[in-house]
């Protein structure tokens, strides 16, 4: 009942190949945006901003980056927190280098840094896949984060070997630094996030996103309908990496707001293709969901006991938390292998000819 | 019938009579020390359909991966379209008209039928990455512009009612269906079709010899058909050539081919 279509038909191929051919996933997203926008910021406390809604956003769009690449164009990649890490360091220098220049411009700008060091740890793909190539992009990632460590212009010659995000505005208004608020963060973050999202759902569904889909399902096939491989999988790359690289600036400016090298190390280029793979290949919703069971929930579930008034120890509560996080993935792997977005579309389509399921 | 079949002599002079699209001279191919392909010559004329048959092994899908430069042969010279090719690559090949369909339905699984035709028009569509994120304006209205295109040729072949469908789902039959959209969504000069009726029934057969016939009339196409099964050969071509173990062994109309002793040979052979 909810989602009906009938009396929706398509007269022209434009309606035809509209974002939302029903209405009520139009609907349902004015809503998601409405929660974002207006109701979150209304009842969200500092903690809320910083261990939940924040985090979630710029994971999901890390994870929305390589979803891109491996996703979409089939090129596994080990290496997602080292393009992060390269976009984080290329802010911090652009800032310090033009320290008037408008923090959005600088972020725009440094992604196009990640872009050329995906693109150039992409080369590989052109002769390697699957397997192999996954191990040469985590080469990268141990190449990078000891370049991050080593080379000291990096971090601007810090004795800690860190970088430190000074207090930046726009137009007056304070929005990385200490003395930054947190909505003030949260928005910035949510208004680049919806941008970039809704630019990459744009380009999924036009000629990059078949050029890269072809070139995932059947690389032979794509050459000979005139796909050119070498440029498909590297403007792969390219756009993950920039994708990637603003996450990972965002991570550094609008959360964090202090980074070492090893934040960029593996485990949370790990922790990214979990959200990529729970979440779905080949979706970009699917990052969003995966971001909020993979990040939100442990944060969620580590306050119960709290809330219900129980003591347990904080130790124990880690345990319990990595057990119950770890046996949802197993179950939602289990349920549906190709991740929450599939699972959604599944639940989308019932209710589509619900309540006459043959 | 009040039309009488035309004589041999009538259609041999009919197809002397049209334009050279493709011609092989002395090709040879060899994969170390595995020789496909000895020393063929042959040609292909604008607006037929040429046939290639031969027993298992005998060098024919070889044959196709050499004319769109999947496979580079040792020796020999190759002219399309009145142009001596130098070195050729399958990209270059599809820019200069040539598309073709696999032995092994070769589709992109993951996608949807609409999605795979589309991709045939990869190399037709030009609208950069900024106009691909806007969406809106250029970059829509160059998708519908080649989306118009590609219902045509759903409508041709019939398949509109699979649109939607994620390809890797489809029976068999209705595979090499889309493989054959998709090829033609390229606009092919020359189409090459390999074994574009193995494995279907009766009644697919038919309906796939109709879709040849309709687009080599209708789209003015020049078609090389691979097929083992004779009826269809014989019903659908206008000259076939024969190899058997990587050599040309007969090349002519069809009534030609039928009576040649060595091609009754060749097929017998198999039997053994
Ligand atoms: N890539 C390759 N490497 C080595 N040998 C090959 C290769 N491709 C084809 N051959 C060999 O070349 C010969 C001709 O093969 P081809 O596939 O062209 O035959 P075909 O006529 O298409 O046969 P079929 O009717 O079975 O499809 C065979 O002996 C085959 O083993
Ligand atoms: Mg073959």
């Amino acid at each position: 009942m909810f989602y009906r279509t009938s009396g929706q038909f398509k007269t022209t191929y434009e309606s035809d190949q509209a974002l939302f051919p029903i209405k009520q996933d139009m609907f349902l997203l004015v809503v998601i945006l409405a929660i974002m926008y207006a109701i979150f910021p209304m009842f969200a406390s500092e903690f809320t901003y910083k261990a939940l809604l924040v985090p979630v956003l710029i994971y999901s769009l890390a994870s929305l980056g390589l979803n891109i690449l491996t996703g979409y164009a089939g090129q596994l990649s080990l290496g997602t927190a080292g393009f992060m890490g390269v976009g984080a360091y290329a802010c911090y220098k652009i800032t310090t280098i033009f320290p008037e220049m408008n923090i959005i411009i600088a972020l725009f700008l440094s992604g196009f840094f990640s872009a050329a060091v995906g693109v150039a740890f992409g080369l590989p793909s052109l002769r390697i896949k699957g397997f192999y190539l996954a191990i040469a992009t985590l080469a990268s990632q141990f190449f990078l984060v000891w370049l991050f460590e080593k080379w000291a212009w990096l971090y601007n010659y810090n004795a800690s070997g860190a970088i430190e995000v000074r207090t930046m505005d726009i137009f007056g208004l304070v929005v990385t630094g200490p003395t930054a608020s947190p909505m003030v963060q949260y928005y910035f973050v949510l208004g680049i996030v919806s941008v970039v999202t809704f630019a990459m759902i744009n380009v999924t569904r036009g000629r990059y996103g078949r050029t890269w889909k072809a070139v995932r399902d059947m690389d032979i096939a794509a050459e000979l309908v005139g796909i050119n491989l070498m440029r498909a999988k590297l403007s792969a790359f390219a756009v993950s990496s920039y994708i990637v690289g603003i996450a990972g600036a965002l991570m550094v400016f609008f959360w964090k707001g202090a980074a070492e090298p090893n934040l960029f190390d593996i485990p949370m280029s790990f922790q990214i293709v979990f959200i990529a793979i729970i979440g779905g290949l080949g979706s970009v919703m699917g990052n969003f969901l995966g971001a909020i069971l993979i990040v939100a929930l442990p944060v969620v579930l580590g306050l119960l006991p709290e809330l219900l008034g129980l003591t347990i120890g904080s130790a124990t509560m880690e345990h319990v938390n990595v057990m119950v996080v770890g046996s949802l993935i197993i179950m939602f792997l289990i349920v549906e292998p190709h991740g929450l977005a599939r699972f959604w579309a599944l639940i989308r389509e019932k209710l589509i000819i619900w309540p006459f399921p043959h | 019938m009040t039309v009488m079949d035309p004589t041999l002599e009538e259609v041999k002079r009919r197809a002397e009579e049209r334009e050279v699209l493709l011609d092989l001279e002395n090709v040879s191919l060899s994969f170390g020390g595995v020789k496909a392909i000895t020393n063929i010559s042959f040609n292909i004329k604008k607006g037929e359909i040429r046939a290639i048959i031969g027993p298992n092994g005998a060098g024919k899908t070889s044959m196709l991966n050499v004319i769109n430069g999947f496979y580079q042969p040792q020796e020999g010279v190759i002219t399309f379209n009145g142009e001596k090719r130098s070195s050729m690559k399958p990209h270059l090949a599809v820019s200069q008209g040539i598309a073709r369909t696999f032995q092994n339905v070769a589709l992109f699984k993951g996608m949807s039928t609409l999605d795979n035709i589309m991709a045939g028009r990869a190399t037709r569509m030009k609208r950069n990455m900024f106009w691909q994120m806007l969406y809106w304006g250029p970059a829509q209205r160059e998708e519908i512009e080649h989306r118009k295109k590609v219902e045509e040729i759903i409508d041709f072949l019939e398949i509109q009612h699979i649109r939607r469908t994620p390809v890797g789902t489809l029976p068999y039959g209705l595979q090499k269906r889309v493989e054959l959209a998709r090829a033609l969504a390229m606009e092919p000069e020359l189409l090459l079709l390999d074994e574009p009726m193995a494995g279907m029934n009766l009644e697919e057969k038919e309906d796939m010899s109709r879709f040849i016939l309709d687009v080599n009339d209708q789209l003015g196409t020049t078609i090389a058909l691979i097929e083992h099964d004779m009826g269809v050969v014989m019903d659908l071509s206008d000259r076939v050539v024969v190899l058997d173990y990587g050599r040309k062994i007969a090349d002519g109309v069809p009534e030609e081919v039928q009576s040649n002793q060595e091609v009754i040979d060749a097929y017998l052979g198999l039997s053994h």
